[in-house]
């Protein structure tokens, strides 16, 4: 489906294929036999109005959603060609290769430092000297090592937000995962931590493959790849961040990005 | 007319104010009280024996030579071994009936608020009754004999199914269900998106429980455990019946001793001169004792609060 988007020359490796993807809370579909291939080392825009199922799409990706004991989904969402919904993945390596940032910066309630050291020590073995390596890596990575480097000792819960939001991030690439999930991850920041974060999402984007949600067409445009637009918990179209932005197949699309609802 | 008004609300503002100040000030008012009586009437105690007496394991009503050592310290073993058990007991035990599914979580936690509902000297009758034969029979037996436990020091070979360990295991099982209740509670304040996160992050349940959950929740776990530590402090007639009641030393586990609370309980009917001083002073003794694990409460927590840039 993707490749008929691109251009020949852009032969681009997918690296999630959502395939008949439903969703259900107790008795409510939420996610309607969705087909979504999200390509490798993209950022993809997860757009549209307010329930209509981006963050549940999303949390179907790390298995989340299995915390809650009345939600299930259906169908397959294929990463690198496995299917995780399978009951035999491991789930504690699928969330390791599949980092998630929230809307609400999470700091967990230790040290800075430890706060990004948490994640890694969970998954490798590292000796002391390489943790500190790593840590400051990880930090440098999300952009944070110039504000925090003479307080990492200090509280994670102390930060603002911006910087809080930031040491997720960092939390969640010293994990050395494949792919980041954002959720509206600057929907609680102002806005230059905001550029911040969406200059960061550009440099990590060699890196990662990311998904981010967001409520902010701006935002979308300006870092995106890709943009997949739901509605009512159907995907409705999904092309290049370009091709949405100015010239968009589905009529319900061009009316949501032009601002006449959601 | 407008100031009018607002003058009139000022006014029962202020007089509201004056109430609720009264009201916080009566607890206040009610300890200081307390410490004058305890500290009038052991006066006599301290007097004769200095502050020897707290150290001293004499108990000797013939000669009128008393010390406050055996009770202090008996105290000080079974509170411990208390919490040494209903804690982990009722951190795990709250844990999983956070994650428990409703059907079997629901009646648990009923049956943990009806255990905190039993008056103790329910816990003292079926400590005699049931726990003491039990542990004179199996579990004493087994600890020192199957175990060998018994050659190591402070387990002791001989026992009746009397002392500390017994009283122990007693208070554990009152101060589970407050422990327990408070750290379920805890654990339902953790917010949804931290746990996700955590999980989000590749951590087992465990891990988010003993790293996350316990760390977000330590307050109110350190609350819960402190709550049980006041209570086991200062319980009489769960202990009463099973300490053995005897004047010494903790020499071991099995051995039978008394707490400071027992013996009030068991003198005070036919006490009088240097006695009923001698006991008011372990009354105030224990009372300081109780303010005093309160205080190390509250400095630890604000150091830690401190430490983590909370305030
Ligand atoms: N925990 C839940 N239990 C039941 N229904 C839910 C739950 N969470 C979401 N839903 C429903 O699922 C649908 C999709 O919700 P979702 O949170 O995925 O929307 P969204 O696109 O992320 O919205 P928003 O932009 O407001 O975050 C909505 O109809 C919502 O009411
Ligand atoms: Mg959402």
């Amino acid at each position: 489906m993707l490749d008929t988007l691109l251009s020949p020359k852009e032969k681009l490796k997918i690296k999630i294929a959502a395939r008949d993807l439903s969703f259900f809370y107790g008795d409510h579909q939420a996610l309607f036999a969705n087909n979504l291939e999200i390509p490798e080392n993209r950022i993809t825009a997860v757009i549209g109005p307010s329930g209509c199922g981006k963050s549940t799409h999303l949390r179907i990706y790390n298995r989340i959603f299995e915390l809650y004991r009345d939600q299930r989904a259906e169908g397959e969402v294929l990463i690198d060609g496995v299917n995780i919904l399978d009951r035999n993945v491991d789930v504690l390596e699928l969330r390791r290769k599949v980092g998630m940032i929230f809307q609400r910066p999470t700091p967990f309630p230790m040290s800075v430092f430890d706060n990004v050291a948490y994640g890694m020590r969970l998954h490798f073995k590292l000796r002391k000297s390489e943790i500190a390596e790593r840590v400051e890596g990880a930090l440098r990575g999300a952009s944070l090592w110039e504000e925090v480097k003479d307080k990492l000792n200090g509280s994670g819960i102390a930060l603002s937000g911006g910087q809080q939001q930031r040491l997720c991030i960092a939390r969640t690439i010293a994990a050395e995962p494949d792919i980041l999930l954002l959720d509206e991850p600057t929907s609680a920041i102002d806005p230059v931590a905001t550029l911040k974060i969406e200059e960061l999402l550009l440099s990590l984007r060699k890196r990662f493959t990311i998904v981010i949600v967001t409520h902010n067409m701006q935002q979308a445009s300006r870092i995106s790849d890709f943009t997949a637009f739901f509605y009512k918990g159907r995907i409705v179209e999904h092309d290049t961040t370009t091709r949405i932005f100015t010239n968009p197949s589905n009529k319900k699309t061009e009316e949501y990005i032009t601002g006449r609802f959601g | 007319m407008f100031e009018l008004f607002r003058k009139k609300e000022n006014l029962r503002d202020r007089a509201f104010m004056i109430l609720t100040l009264l009201c916080a000030f009566l607890p206040l008012a009610a300890a200081i009280g307390f410490l004058i009586l305890l500290g009038g009437n052991s006066a006599e105690a301290f007097r004769t024996f200095g502050f020897g007496f707290l150290v001293s394991t004499q108990w000797d009503p013939v000669q009128e030579l008393y010390g406050a050592l055996p009770a202090i310290s008996g105290t000080l073993v079974t509170t411990l071994i208390a919490l040494g058990i209903a804690a982990p007991l009722g951190f795990i035990s709250a844990l999983f009936l956070v994650n428990a599914p409703e059907w079997l979580a629901y009646p648990l936690s009923q049956a943990l608020d009806l255990l905190a509902a039993i008056p103790s000297i329910i816990y003292g009758m079926w400590g005699l009754f049931v726990l003491a034969p039990v542990m004179q029979e199996c579990i004493q037996p087994f600890l020192a004999d199957t175990l060998g436990l018994g050659k190591v020091p402070f387990f002791g070979e001989d026992y009746n199914g009397f002392g500390f360990l017994t009283a122990g295991l007693i208070l554990a099982l009152m101060v589970l269900p407050y422990i327990c209740a408070v750290m379920r509670d805890v654990f339902r304040m953790t917010p949804g998106p931290l746990r996700e996160a955590a999980y989000g992050i590749g951590c087992t349940s465990w891990e988010v429980a003993s790293d996350i959950v316990l760390r977000h929740g330590l307050r109110g776990i350190l609350g819960a455990v402190f709550i049980g530590l006041g209570r086991a402090l200062g319980e009489t007639m769960a202990v009463l019946f099973v300490i053995g009641g005897i004047a010494e030393l903790p020499h071991s586990l099995f051995g039978s001793g008394t707490t400071i609370a027992a013996t009030l309980a068991n003198n005070f009917n036919e006490a009088d001169g240097l006695l009923r001083s001698v006991l008011f002073a372990l009354g105030l003794i224990l009372m300081l004792l109780s303010l005093s694990v309160q205080a190390v409460a509250q400095l630890y927590l604000r150091n830690m609060d401190r430490k983590r840039g909370e305030k």
